[in-house]
Formats: structure tokens, sequence, C-alpha cells
């Protein structure tokens, strides 16, 4: 294969899980809700798709078992934070402090363990043309996944009313009560589904990704992805761009430690995603690329329905 | 069941729900034992009771709970006025390099001037490592969770860095460590036959010194306003940009000394890839269970630290996975977090209270 | 007789610690304009609600056409053919008109042809409106019609309309009311809740009134006069404060000049050559229609954006380049339009909520050190001299309700004894009671020589209130007129932004002009 071609493929594998995870904290957020724990439903998510991938001997129970998870996470988040009215900030910081341990705690007899990788799924005909068929069309069932459920997420927010009615609780939780809109019912969808999708992402992370299990193998992505909704503006297709843009930074650095192409350490150069994220968090904030206008209005505010 | 507001906070719930929480966690960790197949009598034994009925234990309760209270009580300041410093753990590490750096600076020199300016290396270094949120929350508006956060991993990959690189000891076998620092840059012993440090009782002083100035000044108050009411504040003519810079330059100076007294301290007079069992976000959680007031962190520290110490110690005695006190951490700050909302809130069952009618 | 539109029957609803509505009966008869009269805090809004489905009777009936129906959601409300313009607009700023319309209609209709059917109805009722527009470049009168418009598209047989006046120019109020009198012409019921005596007069058919949660009478306004109305709704004679002669012309106290500014705020509006000054022992008012340069002025002349030091002067002293506590010390106080989170700390005590503003001026912390005993005596003090209802200096600012909370942050900052007292539109939201109160100190306080400087929506407020008026239109402001010799009309047609002084009318200051 093409270099060039290989390693785009690579991105794209770096950075599914970032766009999973992201894309599930975009809908959350677009309806009112910053939900912190993303790190935490992303390895709850990885471990238990790769505990149960492990035991019964299929991804497709996996994978299904790792959204799961994802979701239960979310459902602790949306309890806490919807319900009995928790800082949502504190409360996620303690969900991704519970998810590290929990994780660790159902890992800890999986450490080393292998599984199968997830196996791609050529797409017939499509797979076979020059460039772009490998490029889009020979992945696995999760890469495909992504693509979809970005045009998912895109469309249901423009196009959809429910996708409008998530926009309006978001924006006036106030106003879309006095509509009759069930402000803490769609809040709740909002978090489980970006619980879900953060458990995918953890998934894809530990049965193809990198098929194993390790503590803390999510190393911070479920922040990156937080940052991801900021720089992309809350912009379901700009999340796309910015998670391969991140998986490029990945790739980059692996590769370069791996060839040994710049003189320094080899941690200088992990540290490249975590500066990545700070200096796209820097840009997105400077003048034309100000995009902080476009954040939910009532993005953290606990929401009560008085008279 | 129904949430009802409270005309006043309730002071009995302000200290009852963390007392409830611990409670809370101790009956869900009993439970979890139980799925996990261990005697919960046996497990929550090892995990509370048989660490700390020694004097060394107790001892080793007051060392591994200095770090968490210290930088925690830092972090409450920000946490008041709606500044979230979660990269405590980066501020620490800086803290640690800065004042290692000086011991390794000076290694083979002896002389009383050397840990404390190793003290003021290592604040400096946490400050330092905080300014970067702090400049860029006041300046750009980004946030200071992600970047502080994301400062963290900097932080580790940087030390890691040094320890496998230019600051090796030459004559370890290549084993990723620096050179152990001379006397002077140790700190003493106040507690012959433990671990019990200089670093406690300066931490005890700090904690002093924090409760005067939150609940007695006018700075306090203004940290309080600004948190709960950014619009008042300004009406008011607190800045909010003061209280950012101030909040996680302490913050983050408190956090850096915390990561020298790790070094200069229990960690053995070095610099190691990992100086820290994850100080820095642990202390999120005692910040919130010591209800931000540093008379409650002192508290709190306590409590928390008994699990690390149970972790170590139920691993020994039951082999339960050390993985065990994360989990419980995470569930006490999620129980404290639930049973908060009894603070401003009653809790109702049924048709609403007819008063007045 | 017809089979009433809408007809409640002894409903009654109860929050912890009151009575909200307590066994109202009345009937609306179909194509009827019906007044809701009633002071702040008599219940309206919480009855409207129930009608609406937002809230639920604990006991009562409502018959819609006849028959019973329990009015469980919004949704069913509007099923039934009810809509509803919520006096603080339920709008979506970020989103466009369009899409607002969507979020109060039932059923997905696609957008094509609801964007069609939105400039149908806007021309039937003569409400202009671009449904691609998005919410926040629209102007308060525009926002108003979007509500109207989502209504009418739902073809509704009882329009419900809380307070739709209080945010217009006397202009557009009379458009509004071409509007509803063409609708009930249509056979359209119409419930119209106002406390605005001549508007019940010029537009409605039948008026119920409440006091208390309770009615107090039923009248035809046509044949009441204004007085006998207010003494219904009132239950008292509320009378009025009077205001002394007072000579005009003294002293200026507070003065700025040549203030342009641009607003922080995307949506806001930039403020043009702002020329103004208070005198002493005056009651200068500032009229205009919200969102239009009067949250930006405010923030100036309290000092919450600082400005060149020589545009706002205080006794001759510029203070342009000051906070908002050094202008407190030198005698300039501030009664900010919003009482939660601005004003006061909801979640602070009334003890802490007197320290807020008063830390200098009353020495409460000398060299920083909290004198927390001096606070709380300070917090009493404002207690028992405003009469505010309050469980004591401990109790949450966020347990009283809205007309003692503003009666108590009123007296925080009257009891300071200023030089000068900015109050944005201090008895906004307030019962009948408390607004007198507020009002009697503001005029007690000018009396005693302080300048005082009212800003407020509420014409009939500063018309009561002011010796001279300013209207503020598209971040300009008026000259001065003596609000004696002033008429509805003319201030009408400056809140409207016809201006006298720079020919540059219209709402030109909005985001075009920069400073």
């Amino acid at each position: 294969m093409d270099p060039w071609i290989a390693a785009v493929v690579t991105i794209i594998g770096a950075a599914t899980p970032l766009l999973y995870a992201a894309l599930g904290e975009l809908v959350a957020e677009r309806s009112g809700v910053l939900n912190l724990g993303v790190e935490g439903m992303m390895l709850v998510g990885a471990v238990t798709g790769f505990a149960v991938t492990a035991t019964t001997g299929t991804a497709w129970l996996g994978i299904p078992a790792a959204a799961l998870a994802g979701t239960l996470m979310a459902l602790l988040f949306a309890v806490l934070t919807l319900t009995l009215l928790a800082n949502q900030v504190a409360t996620g910081l303690a969900l991704t402090i519970f998810g590290i341990g929990l994780s660790a705690l159902i890992g800890s007899g999986f450490v080393g363990r292998p599984v199968p990788q997830l196996p791609t799924l050529p797409i017939p005909i499509l797979s076979a043309i020059p460039v772009l068929g490998p490029i889009l069309f020979d992945h696995d069932v999760l890469i495909y996944l992504s693509f979809v459920m970005t045009a998912l997420v895109a469309w249901f927010l423009a196009r959809s009313r429910a996708g409008l009615v998530l926009r309006a609780v978001g924006e006036n939780d106030e106003a879309a009560h006095g509509l009759g809109h069930g402000v803490v019912k769609v809040r709740y969808a909002a978090v489980l589904f970006g619980g879900l999708m953060a458990g995918l992402g953890g998934a894809f992370l530990s049965v193809s990704y990198t098929p194993m299990w390790i503590e803390q193998m999510t190393a911070g992505r479920g922040w990156i992805a937080l940052a991801l909704v900021v720089f992309a503006a809350w912009r379901p297709w700009r999340v796309l761009v910015g998670a391969y843009l991140f998986g490029g930074v990945t790739i980059f650095q692996l590769q370069a430690q791996g060839l040994g192409l710049l003189p320094v350490p080899s941690q200088v150069l992990s540290m490249l995603p975590y500066l990545a994220t700070i200096l796209v968090l820097v840009v997105s904030s400077l003048g034309p690329w100000r995009r902080r206008l476009n954040a939910p209005a009532c993005l953290g505010r606990p929401f009560r329905a008085t008279r | 069941m129904r949430l009802e507001k409270r005309a006043q906070v309730s002071q009995a719930m302000l200290w009852g729900s963390p007392i409830l929480a611990v409670l809370l966690t101790l009956v869900a960790g009993a439970l979890l034992f139980v799925v996990m197949g261990y005697d919960p009598f046996a497990s929550l034994r090892a995990f509370f009771v048989s660490p700390i009925n020694s004097t060394y234990g107790l001892s080793e309760l007051a060392v591994k709970a200095s770090p968490l209270v210290l930088i925690a009580t830092g972090l409450a300041v920000g946490f008041r006025a709606g500044v979230w410093n979660i990269g405590a753990e980066g501020q620490l590490t800086l803290g640690a390099i800065a004042g290692g750096g000086v011991a390794l600076l000076f290694w083979g020199m002896e002389g009383p001037w050397i840990l404390p300016l190793m003290c003021l290396a290592a604040i400096g270094g946490g400050m330092a490592w905080a300014a970067i949120p702090a400049f860029l929350r006041v300046r750009l508006g980004v946030s200071e969770i992600l970047v502080s956060l994301m400062l963290a991993y900097v932080a580790l990959l940087l030390l890691s860095a040094l320890v496998y690189g230019p600051w090796k000891n030459p004559e370890a076998f290549n084993f990723p460590e620096t050179r152990v620092f001379s006397d002077s840059a140790l700190l003493p012993i106040i507690l012959p036959g433990t671990r019990l440090h200089l670093g406690v009782a300066v931490t005890v002083v700090v904690v002093l010194l924090a409760w005067f100035f939150m609940t007695r000044t006018l700075f306090g108050y203004q940290v309080r306003v600004v948190g709960a009411a950014p619009a008042a504040a300004r009406y008011a003519g607190f800045s909010r940009d003061r209280m950012v810079w101030i909040s996680l330059l302490a913050s983050g100076g408190l956090a850096g000394l915390a990561g020298l007294f790790e070094v200069a301290g229990p960690v053995g007079g070095q610099l190691l890839p990992t100086i820290s069992p994850g100080y820095g976000f642990t202390a999120i959680i005692v910040a919130f269970l010591g209800r931000l007031n540093p008379l409650g962190i002192l508290l709190a520290g306590l409590v928390v630290a008994l699990s690390y110490l149970g972790g170590e110690n139920a691993q020994i005695e039951v082999g339960l996975p050390q993985a065990v006190t994360g989990v419980f951490q995470g569930m006490l700050l999620f129980f404290l977090l639930a049973t908060d909302v009894l603070v401003r809130y009653r809790v109702r069952f049924g048709a609403p209270r007819l008063a007045g009618a | 007789m017809d089979t009433p539109r809408l007809e409640l029957d002894g409903i009654t609803k109860r929050f912890p610690g009151v009575v909200a509505n307590d066994g109202v009966s009345f009937k609306v008869a179909p194509g009827e304009i019906h007044a809701l009269l009633g002071e702040n805090g008599a219940g309206k809004s919480t009855l409207v609600k129930m009608i609406y489905g937002v809230l639920q009777p604990d006991a009562g009936r409502i018959r819609w056409e006849g028959k019973g129906v329990r009015v469980l959601s919004p949704h069913f409300a509007r099923r039934l053919g009810i809509g509803m313009v919520f006096q603080h607009f339920s709008l979506f700023e970020a989103l466009s008109v369009e899409e607002n319309v969507a979020l109060g209609l039932e059923g997905d209709i696609p957008r094509r042809e609801l964007g069609e059917r939105i400039r149908e109805v806007s021309r039937d009722y003569g409400l202009p409106l671009d449904p691609k527009r998005h919410v926040h470049s629209l102007s308060v009168g525009e926002r108003q019609r979007i509500e109207i418009v989502r209504c009418l598209l739902q073809n509704p047989r009882l329009l419900i309309m809380d307070e739709p006046t209080s945010v217009l120019t006397p202009q557009e109020v009379e458009r509004l009311f071409l509007t509803l009198r063409q609708l009930a012409g249509e056979g359209c019921s119409i419930l119209y809740i106002s406390h605005k005596l001549h508007e019940l007069k010029a537009l409605c058919h039948a008026a119920t009134v409440l006091r208390g949660g309770r009615v107090v009478g039923t009248c035809d306004p046509a044949r009441e006069t204004a007085a006998s109305m207010a003494n219904l709704m009132v239950g008292t004679d509320l009378a009025a404060p009077a205001r002394p002669e007072r000579r005009l012309a003294r002293k200026p106290v507070l003065e700025v000049e040549g203030l342009s500014l641009r607003s922080d705020d995307p949506f806001g509006t930039h403020l043009a050559d702002v020329r103004l000054e208070v005198r002493q022992g005056e009651v200068l008012g500032i009229a205009g229609v919200a969102g239009n340069g009067q949250a930006e002025l405010l923030a100036v002349l309290a000092g919450e954006r600082p400005v060149d030091a020589n545009t706002i002067r205080l006794d001759g002293k510029p203070i342009g380049r000051m906070g908002t506590r050094e202008r407190r010390r030198l005698g300039l106080c501030y009664i900010p339009e919003e009482r939660n989170g601005h004003a006061a700390v909801p979640d602070l005590s009334l003890a802490d909520n007197a320290l807020l503003s008063a830390i200098d001026r009353k020495g409460l912390a000398p060299r920083g050190l909290l004198k927390g005993g001096a606070a709380k005596r300070y917090a009493e003090e404002v207690i028992r001299d405003f009469g505010v209802k309050a469980n004591g200096t401990a109790a949450l600012a966020s347990s009283l309700s809205g007309g003692n909370l503003q009666k108590f942050v009123c007296g925080r900052e009257i009891l300071q004894a200023p030089r000068v007292l900015v109050a944005a539109q201090p008895t906004w939201g307030v019962d009948a009671g408390a607004a007198v109160t507020i009002h009697k100190a503001l005029l007690r306080l000018a009396e005693e020589g302080v300048a005082v400087l009212v800003l407020s929506q509420d014409l009939d407020e500063l018309l009561a209130l002011t010796d001279r008026l300013v209207v503020i239109n598209g971040g300009r402001l008026s000259r001065p007129l003596v609000t004696a010799e002033a008429t509805t009309e003319e201030i009408g047609l400056l809140m409207g932004g016809l201006h006298d002084t720079t020919g540059a009318g219209g709402t030109a200051g909005r985001a075009a002009d920069a400073a």
C-alpha cells in the first residue's frame, strides 16, 4: 500500500476513539449539560468491552456491553446532576476518578490477556477503488459506525424536530420548559447518549486499536475530546475534522518516536497531543476564531422547574 | 419524591452529609467486597482499622494526609471562587522538579539554607505551572479545567524525561532515578522512629492560616462572592481576574510545596519517574469532602489518606487488588455529592406540603 | 346565551407557604377580550399557567367550551386551541424565527411550509417578520410578534397575553391593540393580563379583578373609572406618594459627557455621544424600550465598565476610570435591575449581602478584616427600616420574595446616605406595597438633596416619580424633558426612535456606529 494511504488509515484509527467521545459529549453539551466524566466513561467502556470480549470470545458481545457500561456511568452522572442538582463540574470529576478506579479493579484480572482483534470488513467493490477504497471502505465495524454516527448526529441536530428541541433546551431551559418541553427528560437522553458514545470510543481502543487492557489506557483522550468540542464550536462535522487532526498529531509523534526522526527524548514527543490540545483551545479563543458565541447558553447550569 | 428548597443552609446537613457519605461508602464497600467474593468484615477491618492501630500507623496516616491536605487547601480557595484547577498533580510534579533540581544543583553541599531554597523553588515551580492556565483564562477565556489537566500530563512526561535523561544518577546502573539529595536537603523527622516529617507541621500551619483568611477577612468574602455570583462580584467591585490569578497561584504554589515535601521526605530524597500516587487528583475529593473549609479539609485528608493506607494493607492482608482504593475514593465523592443536596433542599415524599392554608 | 369558551370554577393553587389562587371562578365568552386585573403578586401568572397547563390546580375545575378538561401540559393546551404569549418571552436567542415558531407548535411541519405560513399570518395580522432572521438580532417588539405569530399559527380560540405592553412603546401598543381587536372580531377569545388601567379601558370588554389570589370583583372597564378599578385592585387607598414641588436647575452632581462605547455584548447596543447630568435634589428619569443601551449605560455609570476618566464626573471630579468600589466611596450608589445574582448573592445570607456594597461606606471591613457583628447589625437596620419580611439576618437572599429582596437591596443602598443614587427598574416585578415603599424612599432621598437617577421601562412610574426625563434609543439619549410638561405621545415618539437632537434616528446606534 502507498505509505501515504497507510498513514491516513492509521490516523483514522487514532482519531476514532476521540470522534466517538467528542460526538457524544457534543450532544450532551448541546442540551446544556457539561459532563467532565468522559475519561471515566471511556475507561469503563474500554475495560468492559475488553473483559466481555475476552470472556465470551466475541467482540459482538463486547462492543454492546461497552456501550451499556458507558451509558450506566452516564446514568450515575445524570441522576446526580439532573435529579439531585449536584454541581456538574464536581460530579464530572468524580465520574472520572471513579471510572479510573473501577476500570482498574475490573481489569485487574485481564492485564496481559489477548483478545482477537476486531476483524476488518472490506466493503466489496467499493474497497477496490484506488485511494478512496482503503481510506473509506476497508475498516472494522466500529470505524464505519463512527462515520455513520457523525452524519447521524449532524442530521439529528440540524434537521430533526427532536434535535431542535434538544438545542432549545440547551439554549434556554426556562423557555423550553414554559413551552412544555421536558427539559430534564431531554437532558437525561442527551447525557446517556454521551455515555454510550464514550463507551464505544473506549471499546474501540481496547478491542480494535490496541487489542489489550492497560490501566488508564485512554491516556487523557476523554479530556482531549472535551477540548475538541470547544474547538469544533459544538458542530458535528468540525468534531470530525478536529478528531482527525488530533489523530494526525498522535500518529506523527508515534512515528517520530519509532523512527527516531527528531533528536528529542521520546517523552517530549509524547507531550505533543497534550500541548496540541492547549494550542487548539488557545486558537479557538482568538479573534476571528472566537467561537465561544456558539456555546449553548445554559451549559453547566442546573435546572429545576419552579412555579 | 420531591426536593423542596430550604430557607437557610442547613448547618446540620452541612457537616452531616460528609459523615453520611463516609458511612454510605463503607456500606457500599462492604457490598462490593461481598460481590468480589471477600469477607466484608475482614476486608473492611484490613482497610480501615488495622492500618492505624499503632503509633506508626497513625504517623503514616499523617504522612499520607499531609500532601492531600496541603493541596486541597489551595484547591478549595479556587473551587469556592469558581476556578477549577484540576491539574494540581502537574503543579506538584513541577514543584518536585524545581525543588529537587535545586537539591541536585547543590548536591554534595551542606547548609541550613538549602532546604528553604528548595521550598521556594518548589513553590515557584508550582506557581509557574499554574500561571499558564491562569494567564490563558484571564486573557483569552480558555477553560482552566482543560489546560491545567493537559499540563499535568505534560509535567509527568517532563519528570520522566529528566529522570530517564539528563538527571539520571550516573552511579545507579541505569535505573531511572536521580542521585540522593545531600542530608541538608532532606526534611527533618519530627517523631523519631517514624516518617513524620517537618512538612506535616507546615501543613497544619498552612491550614490554620487559610482558615483565618477564608473566614475572617475580606479576601475570603470576595472569594465566596466571585464564586457564587460573578455579576454580584462585579457589582461589588471584586475583580474576578484577580481571583483567578490568586487562587491558581496559591493552589499551584501549595501543590508544588507538597511535591517537594514528598521527594525530600517519604520518597526518600530523590526524584523517581513516579513520585505521587495521584495526590493532586485525590485532593479534589478531599477539598469537597472537607466542605472547602480548611479545618474540614484537615479531617477529610485523614479519612482519604486512610483509603491509601487501607488499600496497601488490604492487598497484603486479604489480597484485594489495590485498584479498590480508587473505587472507594470515587464512591466517597459520589455519595458526598448526592447527600449534599440535603444541605440546600429538603426531600419530601408525596403531595406538596400545604402551609398557610 | 352562548357556551363560554373558558370557564373556571373554584380554582385553587397552593405553594409551600402561600396560597397563590383561592377559589377563582370566571367565564370568558367567544370573541371576548377579557381582562385579568391585579397588582404584582395577586396570582394572575399562576392562574394563567394553570390554564395553559404549565401548572396543575390543587382544586377546582376548568371547562373548555362547556366540557370539563384537565389541562395536563402546554402541549395539551395547544391542542385544545389555547395559545399563550408570556411576559418573559419564551424565545431562543441563537435560533431563527422559524425554529422558534416550530418549538411552540404541535407536530412537525416541514420547514419550507412553515416559513410560508409565518409570512402569511404576519401579513394578515400586520405583524411583519422574516422567518430566517435570528432572534438575537430582533427588537423587543419584533420578538413579541414571534410569540404572537407562534400562537396564531395554531388557530387558537383563546389567546392568553401576559402583560404584553410592558416592553412596548405607546405606538407599538396601539398597533398591538389593532391586531387583538381583529382577532377578537374573528371570534378568538383573549385573556388579557395587565395592571395598566387605561389599557383595559381602551381594549377590554370585561374584567376580573384579583387580589391576594381571590376574585374581588368583575366589571365592565368601559363603565368604570381608572380610580374605581384601582381601588378594587389594591383594596386600600394606596395613595401614590405625592411629589413635592421642587425647584429645578440646581447644581449638577453627576455629569456625563461625550460618552461613546462599544458594547461587550455581541447582541448589545453601542452608546453614542451620551450626555447627561443629574442635579442635586432631583429625580431624573431615563425612559426607553429594553435593549436600547440601558444595560451598557448602567454598567458605565456604576463603574462595572470603566471608561475615560473625564467622561463621567462626580461633584466635578473625574471618576470614569474608577471601579464600583471607588465610586461608592465617593458616594455613588447603585441599585441594579436584576436582584438575583447581581444586586444580591442568592446563596448568601442577608448579613453577608449587606456587606456586598456597604463594606466601605459602613466601615465593615477595616484593614481587610471582616466585622461580622457590624454587618449583621446593618442588615437588621435595613430590614427594620424598610419593612423587609425575612426570617432574620441568617436567611438566604434566595428565600425572600421578589418584593422583599428588592426592598432589602434598595434599603441597603439608601441607608448608606449616597450623594448620587442610580436605580434601575427599582420596582420591576414587586407588589404594590413594596413599590410604594421604594418610591417614597427615593423621593425622600431627593428631598434630602441627593441626586437620584431612575431608569425604567414603566412610563407610569417615571411620570409619577421624576422631575426631568430623558429617553434612550439606539444608544443615544434625547434632550431632557421637564416631566410635568411632557406628553405621553412625545415620549412615545422618542422611544420609537424619532430623535430631536442628531437627526440620525432609528436604530442607527445598534451595532452600526462605532465609538
